[in-house]
């Protein structure tokens, strides 16, 4: 195998402004997304930080680079459209509104959790908002987001299911057939691949025999695009097309959104597997700054908003820790709760099994 | 309490003209469970044009057609997982898997995702998905082909597993799987699927955790486990013509576990057989033995006795499948050993 060498650069490939409809989002929702890229950058710096103090246990997996395709992808969905993501899913619950206070709460394990402590940094969900949940087996959650979309079709529903998951999870037979059943189907279903170049430590190139990721729909039949997920507005603008494709002609659809992780695959990893100034290069192309350069450009936003959004996140952060810190444990008295939907009230009356 | 399960468990026969088979109460349950909620649907292999390849789903597709009844390709871990999803979006899937053999293909939907969502995600979501699959060993079809793998989802917290013996029970459990809002994993018996009986009618729900009395005896119980307890039965009758008159207990639902009912028998006969298909190591025996010991311990007067498929991949050579697998004789003489010294 040829694992020895410099790997391709793909950001050289990376393809800009190819797919650009002339809409542009409303002044109003972009400073909004530029907001939640910042919100999510600072809360998981802020994480990482918590994670070194050991006020954060586990695993925890930044996905610090991705912004633009977290929330850009998000942005373009209705808030009722279910999503599914895995591990690496801090943004995804972000963007989708929840509740900085109870996510972060929910890494510190505390009751206030959004998940009131069971899931931690790898099993966020906010059922109410439509979030269903990270999953820590990376393929593992794309038939669910396939079943999310089976039923909005079996009851004739408008809404768009999306599976979000990693370069990492393609290489799962479960995307194949759930690829296929989609297609087969004509479930309203989009696969949104964040490709960040990396299986945990183990570049593409060295796990994909083509590493345009894309191309797997085109053995479904369906219609697939590889973006530059480093760009806010072209994920937005892919994404809603896919959405409108699905919504509108049940038809699912993959997206490739090219991006880069700049931290290691958990805080416990050393990061000692790049090519040389190969993370450099990416974080020159940082979503934030791109993004800024373009609202800046736009009139969009002045300088001052760009001042008054950081910091006003950085209170939401602050504010967020606080709260986690201040939370109370989980009572250990609820150690079995939430194993069963109810609790077994038809039990005999001597010794039971489930709690 | 474990009377009154007793009695509700006992199949009268009073409910149907004549007696249907055991695929055939499955089917019917599936059909009434359809009628009351459009939210049931049936997806699988082979489950809608084929209807079945055990012909369970026999005349559905006809009568509900393609929107509720959904052929699916062959992608155990795919179909297992959409049942998943549509199940947390609050329908309720009937999965059939065409034998549990393939559930292993399947086992990440099943463990990691539909047993653990409620917990994990601090109860905002539920799982009221079946998952229905046949298993058992006895048509020669070798290694790969003759699971049974009772013990792997009984290990499971967060799983509900049925494990029916009768056509009533067959009717009665799915019922109840059907309309729970956990993930019930559903164990058919290959063995079974002809087996006659009578069965319950629309509303006469088995409940889950209630064992059923097969046989009343004294000299020692006898815990057997779908298609076992027709093996049980089958001992305790020979026994029986030796003047050794068993109990013979059905547990119906491994879990949850009636273990009120096990250990009331054991502490009156002092003795316990338990009969499983599968394999013996860390197995649905082995689990309940050790149950029984904690609770029963100082009524026993013998160790309690194991009868489980031999160790091994199962054979495809008649006779030696037939020597892995527990039968009546097996049966019989575990309970005699037990009666020693007695």
């Amino acid at each position: 195998m040829s694992s020895a060498g410099p790997r391709k650069d793909r950001m050289a490939e990376t393809p800009t402004a190819q797919h650009s409809p002339p809409a542009r989002p409303e002044a109003g929702l972009m400073r909004d997304m530029f907001r939640t890229m910042w919100l999510i950058r600072r809360f998981e710096e802020r994480a990482a930080e918590e994670y070194m103090k050991g006020h954060i246990g586990g695993f925890l997996h930044l996905a610090i680079g991705e912004e633009a395709a977290v929330v850009g992808s998000i942005a373009a969905l209705r808030p009722t459209d279910p999503i599914t993501s895995t591990y690496r899913e801090h943004g995804q619950a972000l963007a989708r509104g929840s509740d900085p206070r109870a996510v972060m709460a929910e890494l510190f394990g505390r009751s206030t959790g959004i998940c009131g402590g069971r899931g931690g940094s790898m099993h966020l969900m906010d059922a109410g908002r439509h979030f269903y949940g990270g999953y820590g087996i990376v393929g593992g959650s794309i038939p669910l987001a396939v079943g999310l979309g089976f039923a909005i079709a079996y009851r004739e529903e408008e809404g768009v299911a999306m599976a979000m998951f990693g370069d990492g999870a393609t290489n799962q037979g479960v995307l194949a057939e759930s690829m296929n059943m989609a297609a087969l189907w004509r479930l309203p279903v989009v696969f949104f691949v964040l490709n960040n170049h990396y299986g945990m430590g183990t570049a593409i190139d060295r796990a994909s025999a083509d590493p345009d990721l894309f191309k797997r729909a085109e053995a479904f039949g369906m219609p697939a695009t590889q973006i530059d997920g480093m760009e806010v507005l072209a994920v937005y603008r892919a994404v809603l097309e896919a959405a409108r494709l699905a919504r509108e002609e049940r038809q699912p659809s993959m997206i490739e959104a090219l991006a880069y992780r700049y931290r290691g695959h958990s805080m416990s990893d050393p990061d000692t597997v790049r090519v040389a100034d190969e993370k450099e290069r990416w974080e020159a192309r940082d979503p934030l700054v791109t993004f800024e350069r373009v609202l800046l450009g736009q009139a969009a936003l002045t300088g001052d908003d760009v001042a008054a959004v950081r910091a006003e996140v950085e209170g939401v952060v602050e504010d967020a820790v606080q709260f986690a810190t201040d939370s109370p444990p989980v009572p250990v008295a609820e150690l079995a709760r939430h194993v069963y939907a109810h609790p077994w009230d038809d039990a005999p009356t001597g010794s039971a099994v489930m709690p | 309490m474990s009377t009154a399960a007793r009695s509700a468990a006992a199949p009268t026969g009073t409910h149907t003209a004549k007696p249907i088979s055991y695929r055939e109460a499955l089917t019917q349950a599936m059909r009434e469970e359809m009628e009351r909620d459009d939210a049931v649907f049936i997806m699988g292999e082979d489950v809608g044009q084929y209807e079945g390849a055990f012909k369970v789903t026999r005349g559905l597709l006809r009568e509900f057609g393609e929107r509720r009844v959904v052929d699916t390709p062959i992608s155990e871990a795919g179909f297992v997982g959409i049942g998943v999803g549509a199940a947390m979006a609050g329908l309720r899937p009937i999965v059939e898997l065409m034998t549990v053999n393939f559930s292993i293909v399947a086992m990440d939907q099943i463990v990691n995702n539909a047993a653990k969502l409620g917990y994990m995600f601090g109860g905002q979501v539920a799982c009221p998905m079946v998952v229905r699959m046949p298993g058992g060993a006895g048509h020669q079809l070798a290694a790969q082909h003759s699971h049974s793998l009772e013990a792997w989802f009984t290990h499971i917290p967060g799983l509900k597993v049925a494990a029916p013996a009768t056509p009533f029970d067959a009717k009665g459990l799915l019922k109840t799987a059907i309309r729970d809002d956990d993930p019930v994993v559903f164990l058919e018996s290959e063995g079974l699927y002809a087996k006659k009986g009578p069965v319950g009618d629309a509303e006469e729900l088995v409940r889950f955790g209630h064992a059923a009395a097969r046989r009343a005896g004294e000299a020692c119980t006898i815990v057997a486990v779908g298609r076992m307890v027709w093996v049980a039965l089958a001992a305790a009758e020979e026994l029986a013509s030796e003047g050794v008159e068993c109990d013979v207990l059905d547990p119906r639902t491994l879990r949850p576990l009636d273990m009120e009912t096990l250990a009331a028998s054991v502490r009156r006969t002092h003795r316990a057989v338990i009969v499983e298909e599968g394999w013996p190591e860390c197995g649905v025996a082995a689990n309940l033995a050790a149950r029984l010991y904690e609770q029963c311990f100082d009524w026993l007067d013998a160790p309690i006795e194991r009868v489980s498929s031999a160790d091994v991949p199962m054979p495809y050579a008649r006779n030696l499948e037939q020597a892995a697998l527990p039968g009546p004789a097996d049966v019989a003489a575990a309970v005699t050993r037990t009666l020693r010294g007695a």
